[in-house]
């Protein structure tokens, strides 16, 4: 135990902060995100074959070229090793179906790295999660090929594919019958959903690997339980409420957790440091609130997925949020 | 009024240093809502500069007349007329246009570059710099409709003035009105970057600054 005149002695020493070094560096935590989504990205070949390495190869390349030109006219540092443009394009790629005519990645990268990311800044002041607007221009812009979906085929050289509905589209448009009619039981579907048989974003069909990334993240400390676990928790709690069609609390939280991006939403892009508050407090609120939106689009809206208007719709609301949760130091007055 | 008046200069300025869209960033409402091919916009262009300018001169003449507490809605109903003899004329004599454009007309009495133009400057100034003033912002409006117009067009829709040139639609967003945010951020930044490179000017945010400061709306 210290005593008092000692800590008083502490607090009178004047030094210049920061006093405390860490190893951490945004290149270390850029690329060991990358390094997580590995897995996710293997399975993804196994599952969609050598499309999947040909559409995240043409996102991670064009958003990295893309960084470097924006720099280079911007005349700023040219930050290409830092992961983060990589970051964008594999997260880019990783949410593309794999019949994707290959061109339009590029523009996606294009809109998501220069105007999403460089007009507003650059890393560290865009508003909004770069890969998500990526994707969302995408999906606006060519509505047929963003959700041609197609059967994963677990072989990298078998060719021939069925296009088929994701899990949640089936949902949306059949009900649930029709969806256990797909899989077989109950049991069969959700399996099938954990291990990441069946049709979806190449990224984000297997849960198990998608976890084992998040595991890793959790591991490195690079990020907290409080944003995915309050939007997991949001989701999960509400589409048990209001999921199901006979009244309340006939939901299947089980199958909304396992199925569309959810996983991949919550650990990997809602996390993203920069587009999410920083204070604890403000990022559970900022996980109820993408939960609460995801449902809500999910089970009212016209897209079968609310995932990725869930996170950009919050990620509005952060700066908001980090200034509402702001810690009053000690001993201040507080102001009628 | 000693000083001789630089009219050229009071045009100029209405199209470059304070073009309603693109640096005042007044009326933004109509600037997307009605550029989704170049004809629309043209058409919304010509009826504001008409619109514009005769309120102006309007304005002008009578502005010893009206009552400062007053003023708003006096000019509201100035304006008002001038939008009814548009919306007549253009009944009469365009009706393939009207049918397209007929609500979008009836809703230029409210917008705020034409009232902002009364209060700013017709009611301080003659009635030649007033025509003047209101002949160069609507001209500068109507460039600025017809540009973002020509964008999303020909991305959009692969078309100019409606003639088609590709099969199919290249980007679908254009038409939509997150294209037209897009596009109009794109050339709003695209014009303050000329007017900061080539003529050492302020930004838009700074010239929509000073435009409150002086009392405009």
């Amino acid at each position: 135990m210290e005593t008092k005149a000692e800590k008083r002695e502490k607090q009178l020493l004047v030094s210049i902060g920061p006093h405390i070094g860490s190893e951490e560096s945004i290149p270390r935590i850029m690329w060991a995100v990358s390094i997580s989504l590995l897995p996710a990205f293997i399975i993804s070949v196994y599952y969609f074959g050598l499309r999947a390495i040909a559409v995240v190869g043409v996102s991670v390349l064009s958003c990295v070229i893309f960084e470097t030109i924006t720099q280079k006219m911007l005349k700023k540092k040219v930050t290409i090793s830092d992961g983060s443009a990589f970051l964008t394009g594999l997260l880019l790629g990783l949410n593309l179906p794999s019949s994707i005519p290959l061109y339009q990645p590029v523009i996606g990268s294009l809109v998501g790295i220069v105007i999403t990311k460089h007009l507003f800044g650059g890393l560290g002041y865009n508003i909004f999660n770069p890969a998500l607007i990526g994707r969302t221009f995408m999906l606006i812009t060519w509505p047929r090929p963003m959700t041609t979906w197609y059967k994963p085929v677990a072989g990298i050289t078998t060719m021939d594919a069925i296009t088929t509905a994701t899990p949640l589209g089936i949902l949306k448009e059949d009900g649930i019958g029709k969806l256990i009619e797909t899989f077989g039981d109950k049991m069969n579907l959700y399996i099938n959903l954990f291990l990441g048989n069946r049709a979806g974003s190449l990224g984000e069909t297997s849960v198990i690997v998608l976890l084992i990334g998040a595991a890793f993240l959790f591991y490195r400390g690079y990020i907290t339980w409080h944003i995915p676990f309050s939007f997991v928790g949001t989701v999960m709690a509400l589409t048990w409420i209001f999921g199901g069609k006979g009244g309340l609390f006939a939901g299947d939280p089980i199958l909304h957790l396992l199925s569309g991006g959810l996983i991949l939403g919550a650990f990997f892009m809602a996390t993203d440091y920069v587009t999410a508050p920083a204070i604890r407090k403000a990022q559970i609120v900022f996980g109820i609130g993408v939960g609460a939106l995801t449902v809500l689009i999910r089970l009212k809206g016209g897209y079968p997925e609310g995932v990725m208007f869930g996170i950009l719709l919050m990620n509005c609301f952060s700066p908001l949020l980090d200034r509402a949760f702001k810690a009053i130091p000690f001993g201040t007055i507080k102001r009628k | 009024m000693n000083e001789k008046i630089n009219y050229w200069k009071i045009f100029k300025n209405g199209i470059f240093s304070e073009n309603p869209v693109f640096r005042l960033a007044l009326s933004l409402c109509p600037a997307v809502a009605v550029t989704s091919g170049v004809k629309n916009g043209f058409l919304m262009g010509v009826a504001v500069l008409f619109v514009q300018t005769m309120s102006n001169i309007t304005v002008s003449i009578i502005r010893n007349f009206i009552h400062p507490k007053v003023r708003i809605p006096s000019y509201i109903f100035i304006i008002a007329a001038w939008v009814t003899v548009t919306d007549l004329m253009m009944a009469a004599y365009a009706r393939d246009v009207y049918k397209e454009m007929g609500l979008y007309i009836q809703l230029i009495v409210a917008f705020a570059i034409i009232l902002s133009r009364l209060e700013s400057f017709a009611s301080k100034k003659n009635v030649l710099p007033s025509g003047v003033d209101g002949l160069g912002m609507g001209f500068g409006f109507l460039i600025a409709l017809v540009l973002i117009g020509f964008v999303r067009e020909l991305l959009g829709k692969g078309a100019l003035w409606g003639y088609q040139f590709t099969p199919t639609k290249p980007l679908l967003i254009m038409i939509l009105p997150t294209g037209g945010f897009f596009v109009m951020g794109l050339l709003m930044g695209f014009f303050n970057w000329i007017n900061r490179r080539f003529f050492g000017g302020k930004a838009s945010a700074d010239v929509h600054m000073e435009a409150h400061r002086h009392g405009s709306h």
